[in-house]
């Protein structure tokens, strides 16, 4: 059960980002390890999502450097982030509205498929034997999130909560190394919320697998994260883990208040 | 050289009747946002409606007002009947109802008036200006400059009614934000009709200037196909665009297709404005007056 | 009572991903395909043939080929006839040029020069989206009919570009001469190419025009390559349409000039995906056979509805109403069922799986 923390897969140093005259992140500097469960947190506009799309090739910084697994890069984009297995979640549910809920999921393992689309027209053969197995990677997620119910649905008439829960799915269905999770508890209530925090532990559990996750919502963030970096207005004002952070006087003054 | 004066100032001139096709689209998506892809159509049944009245033995200032009447109702339905039932949905799926709407109008136009192209005489000749002529040996048609000229007051008129007058800054309001100006007292339907009427009107000077130059037949709906390149330069939601990509759309055709035009066999002016609107979208996607439009992650 | 798959238990997930779960639609399509082939080529007639069955066919497959562009990948395309047109010239320049052509291959040609113009007419894509594309696509219809008129070479120098389609022999033996082997050698065109566009649109393929379609940022993070997906639909797309061109040459029309392709036509296409219902292989030919039997079916009906009022429509009048009802039902559709007739269709099935039962 004991998750072994690992040495550090992803560094930010220096990340700096604006969009014309804003200033959205200033000199950020962060390290995440694997294995561990690190939560940015924040007052609304601190720049927390423009953090996570850095991270995953969508903003592209002016300044700073990114070192993911070693490498050094300049700034990420978004195929390269995919196929170094970062996952992700967004804050407004970004799932394929005209699709079932089986294939949001199966999109997850894209890169996963490498038949092109003459076999694929073709259908016997690789593509059907890649499909079929594709298929049984993304059961497996199914069963773990428990919606085998739903599966054939599409996924517009899905209620929020369980689209959320698509959303998780599809980013596990790529089997990611680091799973980027913007507000994955937002707009749920309470049971929905012990849902998804069972599931993102388990994911962590018994996947190992790295979870940068941002939330609102303190209770959760201080329970499940191992270390929490916290941003005010795109910069850092804290770093450390929960009982550090919590008694951090500047994140109290800008953020915290008062503790719920 | 001064061929190269006359052509282009001949294509300036239908340029300017151009954007008075152009001005219709523009209106209407300002205040409604949607594309109404059958405003070529409506310029057809503009023209054919004017020109059945005169034929019909009406003095051209009723004809005009009769007209003028018969469009804003067919605004109104159209409004009513087209653009209502799909309020929610995505722009592209309005823009093919107009599509649909294109045909009905089409088949509306020629059902009640035929299909013969009907001769619209507004009493100005297509002949060249004498002193033009004479003085520097250019021949720029009367026809072209009065149409030109009747076309930019009306512009300037639109222009300015939107920017000062009352009744324009509700409009402004509505194609900013429709709830908020709901909230604020504007009576949208009043003001959709009003646009409709401004948009019927519109139709119908275009269809009147255009039918008195070329006829009031089917080819008209090409015509106003063309105000697409127009709106691609201009932007979507520019009156003044409107104008300038009007000018720089209508010039270029006939520039390109005096001077490349040989080279290749000729016909240039069918695609010309058409590929020269993609070039543009490859550089510039909002047009020159444009609002630029941001996806949001 | 009927149609009910009870006891239909699917123990694999092969079994789950057929095209036809159900038994029933299996059988129901196996006999469809048997009376398509064996019974309709000895029934039917000359008329049958040539204005409803083969012209269906075609612009099933024209359909397919915009509906996988707009329908599946959200490309809006208003040049497919330019698309039929180039081949139609295409399959028609390889025949002429290349002795002992053989017929299929010189389709496939065609589709292949389709596709590379569709490549290009795609790039823009890239770069614009929705009726920005939709009015590039416009710059395609019209470029390529002037370009086809124009340039001698495409018509073999005949006057204003006509041409006219050469005699096919299947296997250099078998002559496709008579309507019953045009519309055989048709439907197997069609019916093998809308198996290969159902394949593709349930793996991974479909899936990357879809999510494109439906949130592009979204398919970038996952790691779809935004510009492969689309050029590739563009290409497939235009393949078909270069197909049905071909076909419309060689078995429906015989002799075919540009002009025949126009931006009308392309409109016809999008009506069809729009009633028959988008991103839906099923609704291309509903769509299609709705398009091409409501003319029919007005021409039937309208004189005899006019007649009883004493009224003697013309021919003008009658083709006018088409415009009309045409135009209609778009608006119609979109308000109502935005995913058109497929849409129904699927709706009447769930209601005969519980049948006689109202829910």
């Amino acid at each position: 059960m004991a998750r072994q923390i690992g040495e550090v897969i992803l560094d930010l140093k220096g990340i700096s980002l604006s969009f014309g005259g804003v200033k959205a992140l200033t000199d950020i500097s962060f390290d995440v390890r694997e294995h561990e469960v690190r939560a940015i947190i924040g007052p609304n506009g601190a720049g927390k999502s423009s953090m996570l799309n850095v991270i995953n090739g969508v903003y592209h910084p002016q300044q700073g450097e990114i070192i993911f697994r070693g490498h050094h890069l300049r700034d990420m984009n978004t195929h390269a982030a995919a196929a170094a297995g970062i996952a992700r979640t967004f804050q407004n549910i970004a799932l394929f509205k005209g699709m079932s809920v089986l294939d949001n999921l199966m999109t997850g393992r894209n890169l996963k498929m490498k038949t092109n689309f003459l076999q694929q027209a073709l259908w016997w053969g690789p593509a059907r034997r890649e499909e079929l197995a594709n298929r049984l990677k993304v059961e497996e997620v199914i069963d773990f999130l428990e919606i085998e119910h739903i599966r054939k649905t599409p996924v517009g008439r899905l209620p929020y909560g369980l689209q959320k829960r698509v959303e998780l799915g599809r980013a596990l269905a790529a089997e990611p190394a680091i799973l980027l999770l913007d507000e994955p508890m937002a707009g749920m209530n309470v049971e929905e919320k012990q849902d998804m925090c069972r599931f993102i532990l388990d994911v962590n559990d018994q996947f190992g697998t790295t979870i940068v996750l941002i939330e609102h919502d303190m209770g959760v963030v201080m329970d499940i994260s191992d270390r929490v970096v916290v941003l005010d207005y795109g910069k850092k004002i804290g770093d450390g883990t929960p009982d550090e952070v919590r008694q951090n006087p500047e994140v109290i003054e800008a953020y915290l208040g008062t503790q719920h | 050289m001064q061929f190269f004066f006359e052509v282009t100032i001949g294509g300036l001139l239908s340029g300017v009747m151009y954007s008075l096709v152009a001005l219709g689209f523009v209106l209407i998506y300002k205040a409604s946002g949607v594309f109404n892809f059958a405003q070529g159509a409506m310029v057809y049944f503009a023209a054919l409606t004017f020109a059945g009245i005169v034929d019909a033995g009406m003095p051209l200032y009723v004809a005009f007002v009769l007209s003028l009447v018969v469009m804003t109702i067919l605004g109104i339905l159209t409004e009513r009947i087209v653009l209502r039932p799909l309020v929610n949905q995505p722009q592209i799926t309005l823009f093919m109802a107009t599509i649909g709407l294109t045909f009905f109008i089409e088949g509306l136009a020629q059902i009640f008036w035929g299909a013969t192209t009907r001769r619209i005489d507004l009493g100005i000749q297509d002949e060249p200006i004498p002193w033009l002529l004479d003085q520097y040996n250019i021949v720029v048609s009367t026809f072209d400059l009065t149409a030109a000229a009747l076309a930019g007051v009306l512009v300037a008129a639109l222009a300015a009614f939107f920017q000062y007058t009352r009744i324009g800054r509700a409009l402004r309001a509505v194609a900013d934000d429709h709830q908020a100006a709901m909230s604020i007292g504007i009576p949208l339907q009043h003001i959709w009709a009003i646009i409709w009427g401004v948009a019927g009107f519109v139709a119908l000077v275009a269809g009147m200037l255009w039918g008195a130059r070329n006829g009031a037949q089917f080819a008209l709906t090409f015509v106003a196909l063309k105000a697409l390149p127009v709106l691609i330069l201009g932007g979507f939601t520019s009156v003044p665009g409107a104008i300038v990509g009007g000018l720089i759309i209508g010039a270029s055709e006939k520039l390109a297709e005096v001077y490349i035009g040989p080279m290749v066999g000729g016909g240039i002016e069918n695609w010309f404005p058409y590929v020269l609107a993609l070039l543009f979208l490859l550089v510039r996607p909002e047009g020159l007056f444009g609002e630029r439009h941001i996806d949001r992650v | 009572m009927f149609y009910r798959e009870t006891g239909q238990f699917k123990t694999s997930y092969a079994a789950d991903q057929q095209i036809f779960p159900i038994r029933q639609d299996r059988v129901g399509v196996a006999l469809l395909l048997v009376f398509a082939y064996l019974v309709v080529p000895v029934i039917a007639d000359q008329y049958w043939f040539s204005a409803i069955l083969i012209p269906f066919l075609i612009f099933s497959l024209a359909a397919l080929g915009l509906n996988i562009l707009t329908g599946y990948a959200g490309q809006l395309s208003l040049g497919s006839a330019a698309f039929m047109a180039v081949g139609a010239f295409g399959a028609y320049n390889f025949m002429l040029r290349i002795p002992d052509m053989p017929v299929i291959p010189a389709f496939i040609l065609g589709g292949l020069c389709a596709a590379a113009v569709g490549i290009l007419f795609g790039l823009p894509s890239l770069r614009i989206k929705g009726f920005y594309l939709a009015v590039a696509t416009l710059a395609a219809q019209f470029f390529v009919i002037w370009a086809l008129t124009k340039f001698g070479w495409f018509s073999n120098y005949s006057s204003s570009g006509v041409i006219t389609a050469q005699q096919i022999y299947l296997f250099g033996v078998f002559a496709v001469d008579t309507p019953a082997k045009k519309y055989l050698l048709t439907l197997f065109v069609v019916s093998v190419m809308a198996l290969m566009a159902k394949n593709l649109v349930r793996s991974n393929t479909g899936r990357a025009w879809m999510a494109v379609r439906d949130m592009d940022v979204a398919a970038e993070v996952i790691g779809y390559p935004l510009m492969k997906t689309k050029l590739l639909a563009f290409a497939v797309s235009s393949f078909y349409c270069g197909v049905a061109g071909a076909l419309s040459a060689y078995c429906f029309l015989g002799t075919v000039e540009p002009d025949y392709f126009t931006l009308d036509l392309s409109f016809k296409i999008l009506f069809m995906i729009i009633i028959g219902g988008v991103g839906s292989i099923l609704g291309s030919f509903l769509g299609a056979g709705f398009i091409v039997l409501l003319p029919i079916f007005l021409n039937i009906t309208l004189h005899p509805l006019f007649g009883l009022l004493g009224i003697d429509i013309s021919t003008a009048v009658v083709s006018n109403l088409e415009l009309m009802v045409f135009g209609g039902l778009i608006i119609f559709f979109l308000a109502v069922e935005p995913h058109g007739l497929a849409r129904l269709w699927q709706i009447g099935k769930e209601k005969l799986r519980i049948w006689p039962f109202p829910h």
